[in-house]
């Protein structure tokens, strides 16, 4: 895959800790501009001690880290006009309706109201969900949700979006569709920066990165991996790492 | 500024939808006016006396009657025993017992003087003191009678010979009720805007959003005034409205400018609003918002003044309520309605309070953390 050659996020030895406990143990790696890159590990891990310092959520205890360009010691704030972020946490007003939600994220990034209007026409119309704009958020299945979600944190057309286990507690037919959603957001120039712990959605990423107490055990494409650890498919490599 | 928008918009929105939200702002300031208005008296009705009256005689009779034919007293047990009388006391029976000793009329007629003792349950010193003085002045009042009764002679018009003579400025019927309004309108006005700014905050916490809000280029200040905002918006509604059930129902007075009150009353709030808001992002859940708001409120609420005067605290106390907004808000409310003072009567307060708002404002958003 050569049309990914820029990087966008460069991270040298990240150290995190809270206390004694060492959460991110020296973590060096680069994503490039426009792949999918899923960052894969066990509970507690440190997947999301990591994504929450790439998102200037947390300051790391040292290290250098640069997304889209930014320091996020110096440059916080332009690094969040840059990147989306969706938690593993809900991150929609369930008291809103689906329309007013987008409305108010929209609008907190600094978009104008008339351009808000017609985006929210066009993401409607092409989430299918034209019926549903004026339901409360709580009325909402979990997968409508998650989708609503990933869109509201693209909205604003970031570089880079992050994604903290977005597809937790929902059946396989709503995880393909999210994962077309992620590949069109890849296609439209978006880098996606995913944790998972499901390792079949290991296989639709450009590259991975499995993380285990804190360190990064391995980082390649999902067929250099089965070949450098000997394995038949992503479950078996995670398996012998995670030994 | 353009984001700011955004924020009030979502926020009136949730406020409004939520169920419990509109029966709060529209229902709990009548029920507290009007019936806080009336229960917060420091008017004595009603005194439950027992009377102990050993001489049984003609004159003895004619004192328990006078007490019977006030509105003040309600004479709760007649009897001939001390400690039947001491019982009543015990069983809350009785405020205050008056004893008639035996030979009470035969004194006064053979030597011209005679006792009669009064025992007041002494618990609640200032209702004791208030039965003293009312009893008091009920028994003198009997004194001069029997003076005019026994000598046979007219009565002198001017037994002093310096006469008094009181007029109440500002109150002149001494109606407590336009006195203690104001005061419960403070707090209603208060724990309204303080409670509603510290739970928001906490919410966006509880349910996850704020990580979502943090994660976003917005700032502190226009988060902090999309936050606040929306209550100022409501707490002044609250005030208008209190003020309008106090002149409908109470016929409270209001001698001084509105615009001035209304004008400190945005001072104050953003004080309160800034301690709600300070509260919030030093909690992580809505039971320590809870706990710690409900215990600054009652210290803050019982040294306002609402009841006592802060001037007869000790000098002590009266330090602590530097930092007592209830205390600035209380006297200016009052002084601005009843009195009609200005701006420059008010301007202490106003400088104080200014002062405060703008150290809890910088607290609060120095501690509003985006990063953990």
């Amino acid at each position: 895959m050569l049309k990914h050659t820029e990087n966008i996020i460069v991270v040298k030895n990240l150290i995190k800790k809270f206390g004694s406990f060492i959460a991110n143990d020296n973590l060096s790696f680069e994503v490039k501009k426009g792949e999918i890159f899923g960052f894969l590990g066990a509970n507690g891990a440190g997947k999301t001690t990591a994504i929450k310092i790439l998102s200037g959520l947390s300051f790391p205890t040292s290290g250098d880290v640069m997304v889209a360009g930014y320091d996020v010691y110096k440059e916080r704030e332009k690094v969040k006009e840059n990147i989306g972020y969706m938690s593993q946490k809900f991150s929609l007003y369930e008291d809103l309706t689906v329309r007013e939600n987008i409305r108010f994220y929209g609008g907190i990034y600094g978009l104008s109201g008339k351009y808000i209007k017609e985006k929210t026409e066009s993401l409607l119309e092409r989430l299918k969900m034209k019926d549903i704009q004026n339901s409360l958020i709580s009325s909402l299945p979990l997968g409508w949700k998650q989708k609503i979600a990933f869109s509201v944190a693209i909205f604003h057309d970031p570089k880079i979006v992050f994604l903290d286990e977005p597809t937790g507690g929902v059946d396989p037919i709503t995880r393909r569709d999210f994962w077309e959603m992620i590949y069109e957001a890849s296609d439209s120039g978006i880098t996606v920066f995913v944790t998972t712990h499901y390792m079949d959605e290991a296989e639709y990423c450009d590259r991975v990165s499995i993380m285990d107490q804190g360190r990064i055990e391995g980082l390649d494409t999902p067929g250099e991996l089965k070949k450098q650890f000997n394995a038949k498919n992503m479950d078996e490599v995670f398996l012998k790492i995670a030994r | 500024m353009r984001k700011i928008k955004f924020i009030l918009q979502k926020e009136f929105i949730q406020i409004f939808r939520n169920k419990t939200m509109l029966p709060l702002i529209f229902g709990v300031p009548i029920i507290q006016l009007v019936i806080l208005v009336h229960a917060a008296t420091l008017e004595m009705k009603s005194i439950d006396m027992f009377v102990v009256d050993k001489d049984l005689s003609s004159l003895s009779h004619k004192l328990i009657n006078k007490f019977e034919g006030s509105p003040f007293y309600n004479v709760s047990g007649v009897s001939f025993s001390m400690d039947e009388a001491e019982e009543a006391i015990e069983k809350n029976k009785a405020d205050f017992i008056m004893h008639i000793p035996y030979g009470f009329e035969r004194n006064l007629m053979r030597e011209n003087s005679s006792r009669i003792q009064l025992l007041i349950d002494g618990i609640n010193g200032t209702a004791a003191s208030l039965i003293n003085a009312y009893s008091s002045s009920v028994i003198s009042d009997f004194n001069r009678n029997i003076i005019v009764d026994l000598t046979k002679m007219p009565q002198i018009k001017d037994m002093n010979p310096i006469a008094i003579e009181t007029s109440y400025w500002y109150n002149p019927e001494l109606n407590y009720k336009i006195y203690m309004l104001p005061g419960i309108l403070v707090i209603l006005v208060t724990i309204i805007s303080m409670f509603l700014a510290a739970m928001n905050i906490v919410r966006e916490k509880e349910i996850g959003t704020i990580e979502q809000l943090n994660v976003t280029p917005i700032k502190k200040y226009e988060f902090i005034v999309g936050k606040l905002v929306p209550f100022m918006i409501i707490a002044l509604f609250e005030l208008a409205f209190g003020l309008a059930i106090g002149k409908i129902f109470f016929h409270i007075p209001m001698v001084g400018s509105l615009s001035l009150l209304f004008g400190f009353t945005i001072v104050y709030l953003m004080v309160v609003l800034g301690i709600g808001l300070f509260i919030s992002t030093i909690s992580s859940t809505q039971q320590q918002v809870m706990f710690i708001a409900f215990f600054f409120m009652l210290v803050f609420i019982l040294m306002s003044g609402i009841f006592t005067p802060t001037e007869s605290m000790p000098v002590w106390a009266q330090r602590v309520n530097i930092i007592n907004p209830f205390y600035y808000f209380m006297r200016v409310i009052r002084m601005i309605l009843l009195k009609g003072s200005g701006f420059w009567d008010i301007s202490r307060e106003f400088f104080s309070l200014s002062i405060y708002a703008v150290i809890i404002l910088s607290l609060a958003v120095w501690r509003y953390r985006k990063v953990a």
